[in-house]
């Protein structure tokens, strides 16, 4: 029998009488039988719901308190300011620069990395000569250590560094600028970086959700004379739609707490033009052992994030949890 | 089933308690080393971790011991960062070292208003009368609560072959003597100044020595206590920064340059002979070692000169900015700790510090035995100053020093002015 059944049998009539009038022994075993289920749940998601709450919901939680106080990790926590330290990170210039730099992000690394991957994910989902290697070699910067893709790029990246040695061979040493030394490159610097080490993933989740796109809708639209950008434009992307709709959820969350690679090559700066939350977060924060303060920025950050990804959520991500359901 | 059911339910259950209480269990356990029996194990954190030093600490901790019965020297040399980044979770959970380093200033003064700190006053009086002047920095209100080791001071370490060729004969002395300098540089095409400005702080240093050149030591020594600004001798600072800046003395890309890693850094690009000098402290020629294939750095062609001195300057032209770090005790260390520590700062001890030129040795009877030569003659200038003025980041402590550091390197970058320094210290400190 299954727990369906279980669950039909247990199911109280419309019209009958109220459990507590019924007849004798019944409704309690009933409600035991319910209760016991109830129980193994609980017994059952224990660990995962225990670890879940020791390392997400307590920090959490903690972090919501000490950003209340001026503290600077030493000693009693007594200082009780209140609502002054969001205050402060809402009204400093700086902060408010990182949460436009991180919108910045988000929106950049869709906008470009969308046509891009979808583009070469159609191209590698072709037969052709080297197909294999070419997956490889776009999917590798993703592969690699954020950290070390960072030093690498950050020593091309130098004055008169390979960058620049590569753009003057080839007639274009007009374009080479500070990389990261020039606060109005900097920025766009760390995308381009950015954009290079993540296309591998777009790439990949594009062509995993090729493989799910039938092809019978090929071969028919091919018997009907469709065009091969006919058949991309009208089949495969808008099959494609639940794989791209997930990327940009991940795509997103991924452009909020952007922390390693801005770290390793710029700090933030110069001038802060490349400071995001999280880098904010440790510089103003922890590296100056303002405990509260950086915990007030961290619930921002957690905020900020949460409220983005409800609305993708809801606007976004809602048909495609629907049709799953 | 139902038997197998049970016992998973048990077991999950049994999983769920056993994390949860593994989780709050860390972090109490205790394993105390010290005091079993009259036997006394002391911890040493020190960020000696390279030879001759590594091996020199173990020798004295030994020669400690042989002394000392019942006393071990609990010894752990570690990175410096590493070191930072320990001492730093050591504060917070109070489980710190017996002896360990002290940087002085307001992150000293942390430490004592926490009650993390021993005060080393009354137990250790003869050798602070010893150490002299040099203690300033690691006293909170007249109570002395680390005994500083090696006192450093920062100044232009520079390329004598890339100034020969530029035809500067003679190390400028003032301010009109640097831009020339720099100017005759860019002539010969060479990059004048390097500058890691990426790490904030290396640029900072160019405003604090302004101010100790512009501010007289009452004026500075007044500031650093009560973070009050108000004197115009450091608006003067600052403007004399800014048209320093506006001369383009530094190296292309100096806004993201880190200080001391790697061969790009400021250091690095002095080290390989593509900038002509750097203002750096006495850790300039081990930097440059490290960053060097044949482990040289500059070798023959290092030379030293002090900051310039600067129009309407009110500050002594001798008088020199540095800083230095000191051995501490942690306030549940035994007392055998002050034994210790006094020990390190013994005549023996520091005069095989300055053999092995680990640093620059505080104790006046090491002086003569300092054997790098740029070391040594960092001494004399350390000695014939008539104060060291402490980092001002290390002096105001993190939270206001990494709040001027900021506004100095924005200066760097052409968005900050004179005021603005002034005014981000203020408001960081609440003196505003």
């Amino acid at each position: 029998m299954s727990v369906a059944d279980d669950a039909l049998a247990t199911r109280p009539v419309p019209d009958s009488a109220p459990a507590r009038s019924g007849t004798g022994g019944a409704p309690r075993r009933r409600l035991s039988s319910a209760w016991r289920q109830r129980l193994e749940i609980l017994f059952f998601v224990s660990p995962a719901l225990a670890l879940f709450a020791v390392f997400v919901v307590v920090p959490i939680l903690q972090a919501g308190r000490y950003s209340l106080y001026d503290w600077n990790g030493l000693g009693p926590m007594d200082d009780f300011v209140g609502l002054q330290n969001y205050v402060r990170a809402l009204s400093d210039d700086v902060f408010t620069s990182a949460v436009q730099h991180n919108l910045t992000i988000v929106v950049l690394s869709i906008v470009v990395q969308l046509p891009l991957g979808l583009g070469i994910a159609l191209l590698l989902n072709r037969q052709m000569w080297g197909r294999t290697f070419l997956r490889v070699v776009i999917f590798v910067p993703y592969v690699l250590a954020e950290v070390v893709a960072g030093v690498v790029w950050f020593m091309l990246l130098q004055p008169d560094g390979p960058v620049d040695a590569v753009l003057d061979a080839v007639g274009l040493g007009g374009f080479t600028q500070l990389w990261l030394g020039d606060p109005d490159v900097a920025l766009y610097t760390v995308l381009v970086v950015l954009t290079w080490k993540y296309l591998g993933l777009a790439v990949i989740l594009f062509l995993a959700g090729l493989q799910g796109v039938p092809d019978e809708l090929y071969e028919a639209a091919q018997i009907d004379g469709a065009s091969w950008w006919q058949v991309q434009r009208r089949i495969t992307v808008p099959l494609l739609g639940p794989t791209i709709r997930t990327w940009g959820f991940l795509s997103m969350i991924g452009s909020l707490q952007l922390f390693d690679m801005v770290w390793i090559l710029t700090k933030g700066g110069p001038a802060n033009s490349t400071v995001t939350m999280a880098t904010y977060l440790i510089n103003q924060g922890t590296d100056r052992s303002q405990y509260g303060y950086a915990s007030a920025v961290a619930v921002l950050l957690f905020a900020i994030s949460l409220i983005l990804a409800a609305i993708y959520q809801v606007f976004v991500l809602r048909r495609d949890t629907k049709v799953s359901s | 089933m139902t038997r197998n059911r049970r016992a998973a339910t048990v077991l999950a259950l049994g999983t769920a308690v056993a994390l949860v209480a593994g989780a709050c269990s860390s972090g109490s356990g205790g394993d105390d080393p010290a005091e079993s029996g009259g036997d006394v194990t002391l911890t040493w954190w020190h960020n000696s971790n390279n030879e001759p030093g590594k091996g020199y600490y173990e020798q004295v901790a030994e020669d400690f011991e042989a002394d000392h019965d019942g006393v071990t020297i609990d010894v752990q040399a570690m990175a410096h960062e590493d070191m930072l980044t320990k001492l730093d979770a050591a504060f917070q959970t109070g489980d710190t070292p017996d002896v360990y380093m002290e940087r002085g200033g307001g992150e000293l003064a942390d430490h004592v208003e926490a009650g993390l700190t021993m005060d080393l006053s009354e137990p250790a009086a003869d050798t602070i009368e010893n150490l002299g002047g040099s203690v300033a920095g690691w006293q909170v209100e007249d109570k002395t609560y680390a005994l500083p080791f090696s006192v450093g001071v920062v100044g232009f370490w520079y390329n004598k072959a890339h100034f020969e060729d530029a035809g500067i004969t003679e190390p400028p002395t003032s301010q009109e003597e640097l831009d020339d300098a720099v100017q005759k540089l860019k002539d010969a095409g060479v990059e004048p100044i390097s500058v890691g400005a990426g790490d904030k702080w290396p640029a900072a240093h160019y405003w604090y020595y302004y101010a100790v050149r512009q501010c007289s030591q009452d004026v500075l020594a007044d500031a650093v206590t009560s973070l009050d600004f108000s004197d115009p001798c450091f608006l003067r600072a600052g403007e004399d920064l800014e048209a320093f800046i506006a001369t383009e003395p530094f190296n292309a890309g100096f806004l993201a340059t880190p200080a001391q890693t790697g061969p790009t850094s400021a250091s690095g690009l002095l080290a390989s002979g593509k900038v002509a000098m750097e203002l750096a402290g006495h850790w300039e020629p081990g930097v440059m070692q490290g960053l060097t294939e044949d482990g040289t750095g500059l070798g023959d062609d290092t030379g030293w000169f002090a900051f310039p001195t600067v129009q309407q300057g009110e500050g002594d032209p001798t008088a020199a900015l540095g800083g230095g770090d000191a051995w501490a005790c942690s306030a549940e260390a035994p007392p055998e700790c002050v034994d210790f520590i006094e020990y390190l700062l013994s005549d023996d001890v520091q005069i095989g510090f300055a053999e092995q030129s680990m640093g620059l040795p505080t104790n006046p009877a090491a002086s003569g035995s300092v054997a790098d030569p740029a070391l040594a003659d960092l001494l004399t200038v350390r000695d014939d100053a008539p104060y060291v003025q402490l980092y001002l980041d290390t002096a105001f402590g993190e939270n206001v020093g990494g709040a001027m550091n900021d506004t100095i390197a924005l200066m760097f970058a052409g968005e900050a002015s004179p005021q603005d320094i002034v005014d981000s210290i203020q408001s960081a400190a609440g003196t505003a």
